[in-house]
């Protein structure tokens, strides 16, 4: 019966192999059909998590648990990557990428990262992480005749094998002093020993390191500027988005959980990754003239912000970082649905000088890429702004003044850059127009984001609440 | 009948119809302007309800609206106004249908986006003064900055995209810092409620902190000396409209923000900074008069005319005296007036002669008498003669600086001296001498439109100058209330020397350093 637990889960696999079969019987013609079945099964699964939001307990002898925090997250994860097969579909046949493998590999990688956020072992998050992995490998150099898509995509699994070693390192380390790998066993070990021995908080270091390689956070940032330019655009929003929001579940599910009482040990490397990403996020992204590198940077600083919330360790900041990471999907996604409009003469561009003018020549586009903008340098009313309001908040209750102020200046040098984009698409000339029609998957995408960002601030109930909730569900009692 | 909401949220209604206002271009500009001046002129005429339903025997929050907004956190939506704000609303719905008038015929580009960057504006503002709750407080005020943004980087002068980066990026470094003091807030007082943490009572090491906090936000608004630089460029460059809303109601903003914020929560850190206010505030008044004498742009001369004149209204608000604080914000409604005019003016003659250089005119008064009169009205307006609202804010604040210290009541004199010197200098220059240049000689007269302009600011000016009781009897209670609360607050908190109230900011922050 505890199989229920991980019905979403069990869905997908099941789907995924069904849709390789169907892929494989018609002779690659039915990619749009693969991919508008992928969405549907991500809908489906989306559905079975929203359905059963008090589904709570530990599957398969303690390795999975399924709780409002993992709940939350799935959410996320699935709309998020539902949002970006979406995205891609017109790109793939226009880039001559389209085989029906593409949507199918996300669907893996989305499964992944639902084993990731229920995971209760380490041997499942390493399992979780690594069927994720391996799924964005290939799909970043799904562009195999293009030079950079393959470059990226060998770039990506040579430092994420990396990470992976470092990750794997840490939990042997774990395992070595604690002698469970168990997240319960973990706490149980660390509390009734109050002080953990010194190979445990190495191998502590090494997880944390291995996890901050996969969010992108500083200083393990440094493949994400080269895999965001060169991946494929649709496979860069993917990477932009899901990944992003898995990896970031399970920082925040290892840490407060089987190693919450270590907090005062750890809350300084995150204090300081924190403060490495919003800085270089903010000042590295000033000078980028390709919008996807741009991009890059960009999340690197918004990972900073998220970390803001966990470095406190407690509900308030965990509910801070969920409460970000939903803003942070519509943003994403609604600036990764203006970018891949970006075409000129049939070809993709991807300078930021390309969207001068577009005020004129797009300006329902331009405006929806101005609340974007706007939202991630956080002003308010709309939605970015909020979400940095709960992570300092939690960051002001725990007293980390000096995050809190790092963190405020960083976001006023962040929002040059952000501003720099109103400023060409607003004050300058148009050069050449962009392509048309946009296609109604991009507008549909662009309107839900859009109006979540600009409407979030009248009716915040349902995303803070939930939010809430699922951060109550990570501190028992 | 929810009046504030309704005042605050029709120019939003009003920039929604615009927004979907379609068909040929001249069609939708004319549409979209009449669209524009009537829901601005109808919020207009709403909002003097205010005038006329509220209570002047009072110092309570009247019109009160009271809904929960983020149950979780405590946070509701607060609307209500005392004597302190009621009189900035209807400043900022008076000069929203005149600055959209002011620009009928000077905007001829991207007009419909114009227009809903002013309402959306519009309902910021009105939204700010009206906010009891700091959160929907903060989220008015930093919202203030995006249509600003737009207003003055597309419809600017040439360097404008300069211009519009500063005013965002200056602004939005002092309002974050406010976020974190308002954060701590929460934390302290467990409620962003602002009437409740009126009467909260923070503790002395705290206060400070948050003081600073809050200056840093208000002092760029304001502007004082030394961040007012972003205010030049600002107004140099933007369009003639948005000179006057920056002018005349964004720069209160700073202003209302240490009557409503600083002294009541904080006044022991306020007695404290007392004194750097005051030397900010008469740096402000004699530098920056000085600076605006060696100016050959008319609009700059303004813009730093318009720093000197706030350096009064940071002096009278902190002299914490009833003649002081009402002089003060008879001052920023005055100011509000005569500012928005004179850059009006300025307006008139750039659209005839696209030049605001000062040199470039003269003798304008053998062209335009009706032009020259009103310019004179304000340039004394300005300058603070009797019988119009300069006077009455400026003797004000002088009498209450008087009893709390007489230096700063000598310096500032000798800003209004220098006041005098450079708008009545900027006057000769411009209307009087002979009138040479060739192409000065076919310069018409005002028009109906723009006499329709002026029109309500000249009554406003001399009603303001003549019976100045019937704004003075809205702040009257209000004003009192604050002084005798700081009193009690004073009292209460043993009255720590200054050297105490240091040492205990160290402490705190000392010890925040420890953990």
């Amino acid at each position: 019966m505890s199989y229920m637990l991980a019905a979403p889960e069990i869905f997908l696999a099941v789907a995924g192999m069904a849709l390789l079969m169907f892929g494989v019987f018609r002779r690659g013609q039915g990619v749009r059909a693969v991919a508008w079945l992928t969405v549907l099964a991500l809908a489906v699964a989306f559905v079975l998590v929203w359905v059963a939001p008090d589904a709570t307990g530990t599957a398969f002898g303690g390795l999975f648990v399924a709780d409002r925090f993992a709940a939350f997250l799935k959410l996320l994860v699935l709309l998020a990557s539902a949002l970006a097969v979406i995205m891609s579909l017109d790109y793939i046949e226009r880039e001559d990428m389209a085989r029906f493998e593409f949507p199918v590999l996300m669907l893996f990688a989305t499964l992944g990262m639902l084993m990731m956020v229920s995971a209760n072992d380490l041997i499942s998050l390493y399992l979780g992480l690594e069927l994720q992995s391996l799924a964005l490998y290939v799909v970043a150099a799904f562009r195999r005749d293009s030079l950079r898509s393959t470059e990226a995509g060998l770039k990506y699994f040579v430092l994420g094998a990396l990470a992976s070693g470092m990750l794997l390192y840490g939990s042997s380390m774990i395992y070595g002093f604690a002698g469970t790998t168990a997240f319960a066993g973990l706490a149980a070990t660390i509390g009734g020993a109050g002080a953990a021995p010194i190979g445990l908080i190495v191998g502590i270091v090494f997880l944390a390191a291995g996890l901050a390689f996969k969010v992108a956070a500083v200083p393990f940032h440094m493949w994400t500027p080269d895999v965001y330019e060169g991946a494929p655009t649709p496979v860069t929003a993917f990477f932009a988005l899901a990944p992003k929001i898995a990896a970031l579940g399970l920082f925040v599910r290892v840490m407060v959980g089987p190693f919450g009482d270590l907090v005062e040990q750890w809350q300084q490397i995150i204090v300081f990754i924190s403060i490495a990403s919003m800085v270089l996020g903010a000042l590295a992204a000033i000078n980028q003239s390709n919008i996807k590198r741009l991009m890059a940077y960009s999340s690197i600083g918004h990972v900073g912000y998220a970390l803001i919330g966990l470095a406190p360790g407690t509900e308030v900041g965990v509910r801070g970082v969920l409460v970000y990471l939903a803003i942070y999907v519509f943003m994403t996604a609604g600036t990764f649905a203006c970018i891949l409009c970006m075409r000129q003469k049939g070809r993709m561009v991807e300078e930021i000088a390309d969207l001068a003018g577009l005020s004129k020549t797009h300006p329902v586009m331009a405006l929806a890429l101005a609340v974007f903008m706007f939202s991630m340098a956080g002003i308010p009313p709309l939605a970015g702004f909020f979400g940095k309001l709960y992570v300092f908040l939690a960051a002001i209750e725990a007293e980390l003044y000096a995050l809190a102020v790092i963190g405020v200046v960083t976001s006023v040098l962040g929002a040059f850059y952000y501003l720099r984009i109103v400023k060409l698409m607003y004050f300058d000339e148009p050069i050449e127009d962009f392509d048309r029609p946009l296609g109604w998957e991009m507008t549909g995408v662009l309107a839900v984001s859009g109006v979540v960002i600009v409407l979030f601030f009248a009716v915040p109930g349902p995303i803070v609440e939930g939010a809430a909730a699922a951060a109550a569900a990570l501190f028992p009692g | 009948m929810p009046l504030l909401s309704l005042v605050t949220f029709l120019p939003l209604v009003g920039a929604g119809f615009i927004f979907v206002i379609r068909g040929e271009p001249a069609i939708v500009a004319r549409n979209v302007r009449n669209v524009a001046l009537w829901t601005s002129v109808i919020t207009f005429v709403l909002s003097l309800l205010l005038w006329l339903d509220f209570d002047r025997t009072s110092a309570d929050f009247q019109f009160v609206e009271k809904v929960d907004w983020i149950p979780s956190f405590g946070i509701s939506y607060h609307m209500g106004v005392d004597g302190i704000s009621v009189l900035l609303v209807l400043l900022s719905t008076l000069l929203t249908p005149i600055a959209i008038l002011a620009s009928w015929e000077a905007i001829q580009t991207r007009i419909k986006e114009y227009m809903i960057a002013f309402l959306v504006l519009e309902t910021l503002m009105v939204g700010m003064f009206c906010a009891l709750d700091f959160v929907a407080f903060y989220v008015f005020f930093e919202g203030v900055l995006i249509p600003m943004f737009f207003i003055i980087g597309v419809w600017g002068g040439e360097r404008r995209v300069y211009a519009a980066f500063k005013f965002f990026l200056y602004t939005l470094l002092g309002s974050v810092l406010m976020l974190l003091g308002i954060l701590a807030i929460y934390f302290e007082a467990g409620t962003t409620d602002i009437p409740t943490l009126m009467r909260y009572g923070f503790p002395a090491g705290m206060q400070t902190w948050l003081w600073l906090a809050f200056f840093a936000s208000f002092a760029v608004k304001v502007p004082m000396w030394p961040v007012h630089t972003w205010l030049p460029d600002a107004h140099v460059e933007a369009p003639t409209a948005g000179s006057v809303i920056l002018a005349a109601v964004l720069l209160k903003m700073g202003a209302y923000g240490f009557l409503r914020f600083s002294l009541p929560m904080f006044p022991d850190a306020s007695a404290f900074f007392t004194p750097l206010i005051y030397v900010l505030s008469v740096v402000a008044v004699i530098y920056t008069s000085l600076v605006a004498l060696a100016q050959e742009d008319m609009k700059k001369l303004i813009a730093y005319s318009s720093v000197a004149h706030m350096g009064f209204v940071t002096v009278g608000i902190f002299t914490l005296t009833r003649q002081g604080i009402e002089g003060a914000l008879f001052q920023m409604l005055s100011h509000g007036v005569v500012s928005a005019a004179l850059f009006l003016i300025v307006g008139v003659i750039y659209d005839r002669m696209h030049s605001r250089l000062i040199a470039r005119y003269g003798g304008l008064v053998h062209r335009m008498p009706l032009y020259a009169a009103v310019f004179m009205l304000f340039t004394l307006a300005s300058v603070g003669l009797p019988g119009t609202s300069g006077f009455v804010g400026e003797f004000l604040v002088m009498v209450g600086a008087f009893q709390d210290n007489t230096w700063v009541a000598a310096l500032i004199t000798v800003g209004i001296v220098l006041g005098a010197a450079y708008m009545l200098w900027l006057y000769r220059r411009v209307v009087f001498g002979k009138l040479v240049r060739p192409d000065l000689m076919g310069i018409v007269d005002l028009s109906r439109r723009e006499v329709a302009v002026f029109a309500p600011l000249v009554v406003l000016v001399l009603w303001m100058g003549i019976y100045p009781m019937s704004f003075l009897e809205f702040v009257g209670p209000s004003v009192e209330n604050l002084i005798e609360q700081y009193g009690t607050a004073r009292a209460g908190s043993s009255a720590p020397s200054l050297i105490e109230l240091a040492a205990a900011a160290w402490e705190q922050a000392a010890a925040v350093a420890a953990e």
